[in-house]
């Protein structure tokens, strides 16, 4: 038998009454929505609350502080040769997660439209600019203990809860991103062999995969730019 | 059916949104740059913050084409922070308040 999540044919009540008559009826609630991708927004929706408490944490601490926030566009300036310009490595960083967000957009798209190739290719090039993410990261941390003398407990700039938030946010953040990238790479390999198209079983669960992966995948991967939308206005600009 | 073969939409609407994550960036980017400050600063923070994330999770996270009851189980539950927020921007006043009291710097 074929699912019956896409066999249902007429039309959902409008508004908020299809909101109840989902959420009312025998079953499932998500309906038309593959099990994977509601847990996928399940978890994010998770992740969310945790990424909320590490925010709130931070602004609980700045604005308790008695002590002037240290100067983050200075901290975070980078020198070229010339005058050190404010920032310039986040705002670099944002625009290569922003890319990463394009290019799996993309691999999600070719997904659907049985270009396995292409959708692996995309999928590497994100896992590439996710990479050099987070090597963007390790310098920017390293430049910070080593170079700037930050710690977890104290900083030469100001209020010392400056780097326990920093090392708390920024690092939990980088974690995601390097999963990420691992998680990328393992689908995009599925892809590249054509996984999806043959239903080959999975290696743990046995079950047969298909292109809802890309999707799901590209979920968690679109999630983690949004986060850094948060990251980089609440920490790097305020 | 929509659905009948996962998402599918035109490949505009993704280069679209791309290039507007662009131009919202660095338009938050100039916010610094500019030196702009106090509430101007803060709220042009916030408005092109809440932009990006908002093309993010409506086009690229597919949320503006999927039914409503999976967009109100995932978009309402966040409002709460708002919440948490507020309760936590009062207990952070109450502790700078007690500090400059009683540890006068």
């Amino acid at each position: 038998m074929a699912q019956p999540a896409t066999t249902i044919t007429d039309a959902p009540p409008e508004g908020w009454n299809g909101v109840v008559s989902d959420w009312s009826s025998d079953q499932r609630a998500f309906k038309n929505v593959p099990w994977g991708k509601a847990m996928m927004w399940i978890f994010l929706l998770s992740d969310t609350f945790i990424f909320s408490c590490f925010l709130l944490s931070y602004m609980n601490v700045r604005m308790s502080t008695t002590v002037p926030w240290p100067p983050t566009s200075e901290i975070f300036a980078l020198s070229f040769g010339g005058d050190p310009i404010p920032l310039i490595l986040i705002a670099i960083m944002t625009f290569i997660l922003i890319t990463s967000s394009g290019t799996m957009a993309m691999a999600v798209r070719f997904g659907y439209l049985r270009n396995r190739r292409m959708s692996a290719l995309l999928m590497i090039a994100t896992a590439l600019l996710g990479a050099s993410f987070v090597g963007m990261q390790v310098f920017e941390w390293t430049k910070l203990i080593v170079e700037e003398g930050v710690r977890p407990w104290g900083n030469p700039f100001g209020a010392a809860q400056f780097g326990s938030t920093f090392f708390m946010i920024t690092g939990f953040h980088g974690f995601h991103v390097s999963v990420g990238v691992i998680f990328l790479l393992l689908i995009a390999r599925k892809t590249w062999r054509g996984d999806f198209d043959n239903a080959t079983p999975g290696f743990f669960t046995s079950r047969k995969g298909n292109y809802e992966a890309v999707e799901i995948m590209g979920l968690y991967w679109h999630f983690v730019d949004l986060v850094w939308v948060f990251i980089f206005a609440f920490f790097y600009l305020w | 059916m929509a659905h009948a073969e996962g998402q599918q939409h035109p490949i505009g609407i993704y280069f679209k949104v791309w290039i507007l994550l662009f131009v919202i960036s660095t338009f938050s980017y100039m916010v610094d740059y500019l030196h702009v400050e106090s509430y101007l600063r803060w709220g042009l923070i916030l408005l092109f913050m809440m932009l990006k994330a908002g093309f993010i999770v409506a086009v690229f996270m597919h949320m503006r084409w999927e039914r409503q009851a999976l967009m109100y189980a995932i978009m309402l539950p966040p409002v709460f922070v708002l919440i948490f927020t507020g309760l936590m921007s009062l207990e952070a006043d109450n502790t700078f308040l007690s500090r400059i009291t009683f540890f006068a710097v």
